[in-house]
């Protein structure tokens, strides 16, 4: 647990070699890596958040400790999927059309993968089209689309049109998240679901896969 | 024409033009292009949009050269153009307002993290700023104005690129800050009062804020910098945070609203009062009026 407290704590700082090199000790300690994920990891992540969201710390600050996780999730990754968590579903992920704000979207992405899903990870400013073809091609379960700006929420809605015309609405689930969308934006534009948080967005492709069998 | 500093230390106030990105698609611009891309084959809407803002009666008109540099354009593959993107931009400014307003060239952010919080180095951005304000050297523009920066190293990067590669052009320096419980930052963290005497220092000749969270934030940003500076100000603010209403975006402040709080800017000391997203020419017209006894001519 000490251990765990430590990844924690050099997450915030953003130490990065210092959050991996505890990680690779951790792992070699037999902590269960799901375990140093939520406990270490992730618990260190929400203090940041939550300290950003207040306004204690400042953009800089989150994008070490974002780059910190990042060099964990590179030691536990091969041992969470060997760890028997089954690949779970397909998503496809990215940040809208003219939106570079992809800061929120790779954390999600980050703990979609810890929890066992295939990620394909479009990037940011990721036009509708580009949307819709890559889940076509990959046969993918979830789109999952970022947007930060007012007004780049628009591109949402033009993917779940495209979605529509190509035949694939229904068949794949369309999830949207970032700070301006809203459960009734979601609703409005016709996606699947609105998620608030990499983990709640875990739950909610969960519940897809749950809804289906 | 007067030198624009001159008049702005003879205590002149000035007034910018308002917002380009929603002109440009009001004319054809397309969502995913690239918008400084018109300046290659549609100049002609250019001129066009420099001329609603000379007629609604700004004294300064700025180019469509905010994502013009070259770092910025290669998310277009538009980079080995940057040279002719922003000369053009210049030129369709210049030949409309015919020495009857200043051409302000605009540089904005490259879009990149500096290192070691992204993974861009330094060199790479400021050696991109230079090609862009080279160009605008080159193209004669009256001064140039970096703008929506809100990390300061980026912005210092570009102030220095733009004191080697076009000396003698004046520079205004403008960040977005947010307003937070224990004042106004910078996305980066940075405060007005480090950015005042920071830009100052590197040499910057008007400092100011644009963008922004509405033109009310705007005038405790600029009694901010008041305190902390002795350059003229200049102040770009947005009309309010969008909203999003039946699929269509809405900037919340009216050009009489804003024209109103225009003069607080003034009482604050501010020298050039312009716009940013949101804004119109209906906005400039009504600043201008409004400033009508503040201004002279
Ligand atoms: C698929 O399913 C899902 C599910 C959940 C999902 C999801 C997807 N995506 C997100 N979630 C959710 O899970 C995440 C984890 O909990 C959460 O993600 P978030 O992204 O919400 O949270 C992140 C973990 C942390 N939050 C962030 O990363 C955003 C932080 C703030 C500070 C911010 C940042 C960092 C940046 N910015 Co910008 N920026 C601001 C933000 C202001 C603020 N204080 O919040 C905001 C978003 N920015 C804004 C603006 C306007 C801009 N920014 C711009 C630029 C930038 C930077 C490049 C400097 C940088 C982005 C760097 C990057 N690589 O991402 C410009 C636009 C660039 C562009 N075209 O995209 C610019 C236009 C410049 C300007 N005038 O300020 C404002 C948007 C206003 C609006 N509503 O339209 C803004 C709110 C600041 C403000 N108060 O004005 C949830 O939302």
């Amino acid at each position: 647990m000490e251990l765990l407290k430590q990844i924690s704590f050099n997450l915030q700082n953003g130490f990065d070699e210092a959050v991996a090199e505890l990680t690779k000790e951790a792992v070699e300690k037999q902590i269960p890596p799901d375990e140093i994920m939520n406990n270490g990891l992730i618990a260190g992540m929400n203090i940041v958040g939550e300290k950003f969201k207040n306004h204690e710390i400042f953009l800089p600050d989150v994008l070490l400790a974002a780059r910190a996780m990042n060099r964990a999730m590179e030691v536990l990754k091969p041992l969470l999927i060997k760890d028997g968590i089954p690949v779970r579903g397909k998503v496809v992920i990215g940040s809208v059309k003219d939106d570079l704000h992809d800061i929120g979207k790779n954390l999600v992405a980050i703990l979609l993968k810890g929890a066992g899903f295939e990620v394909i990870d479009l990037g940011n400013d990721v036009p509708a089209e580009k949307f819709i073809s890559v889940a076509a091609e990959e046969n993918a379960h979830v789109i999952g689309m970022s947007a930060l700006l007012t007004t780049t929420m628009p591109v949402m809605k033009k993917v779940v049109d495209m979605a529509k015309d190509e035949g694939l609405y229904g068949k794949v689930k369309i999830m949207v998240g970032g700070a301006p969308v809203s459960k009734e934006f979601a609703k409005e534009i016709g996606a699947d679901a609105y998620s608030y948080d990499g983990a709640n967005a875990v739950e909610t492709i969960e519940s897809f896969f749950r809804e289906d069998s | 024409m007067k030198k624009l500093l001159e008049r702005l230390h003879n205590g002149e106030i000035l007034v910018a033009d308002g917002a380009m990105g929603t002109m440009l698609f009001q004319r054809g611009l397309k969502s995913g292009e690239c918008p400084e891309g018109m300046n290659l084959s549609r100049s002609f809407i250019l001129e066009d949009i420099a001329r609603l803002y000379l007629d609604a009666g700004a004294d300064i008109i700025q180019t469509n050269t905010f994502g013009g540099s070259p770092l910025k354009l290669a998310s277009y593959s538009l980079e080995d153009k940057a040279a002719l993107i922003n000369r053009n931009a210049v030129s369709a400014v210049k030949k409309v307002v015919a020495g009857k307003a200043y051409v302000s060239a605009s540089c904005g952010p490259c879009g990149k993290i500096l290192k070691p919080y992204g993974d861009t180095d330094p060199e790479d951005i400021y050696e991109s700023f230079e090609i862009q304000m080279q160009a605008f050297a080159e193209s004669g523009c009256d001064v140039i104005c970096i703008e929506t920066m809100m990390d300061l190293g980026e912005m210092l990067l570009a102030l220095k690129a733009a004191k080697k590669k076009a000396p003698g052009i004046p520079v205004m320096a403008t960040m977005t800050y947010d307003p937070t419980p224990k004042g106004f930052f910078t996305i980066m963290g940075d405060t007005i009062e480090k950015a005042a005497h920071t830009l100052e220092e590197a040499g910057a000749d008007v400092v100011g804020s644009n963008c922004g969270n509405g033109i009310e934030n705007m005038i405790r940003i600029a009694r901010e910098y008041r305190k902390h500076t002795i350059l003229p100000l200049i102040i770009q603010s947005n009309a309010g945070l969008p909203l999003l209403e039946n699929g269509e975006l809405v900037y919340p402040e009216t050009p009489e609203f804003m024209a109103m709080k225009a003069k607080e800017l003034v009482d604050a000391g501010v020298s050039i009062i312009g716009g940013c997203c949101g804004t119109t020419p209906e906005h400039i017209r009504a600043i201008k009026k409004a400033l009508g006894s503040n201004l002279s001519s």
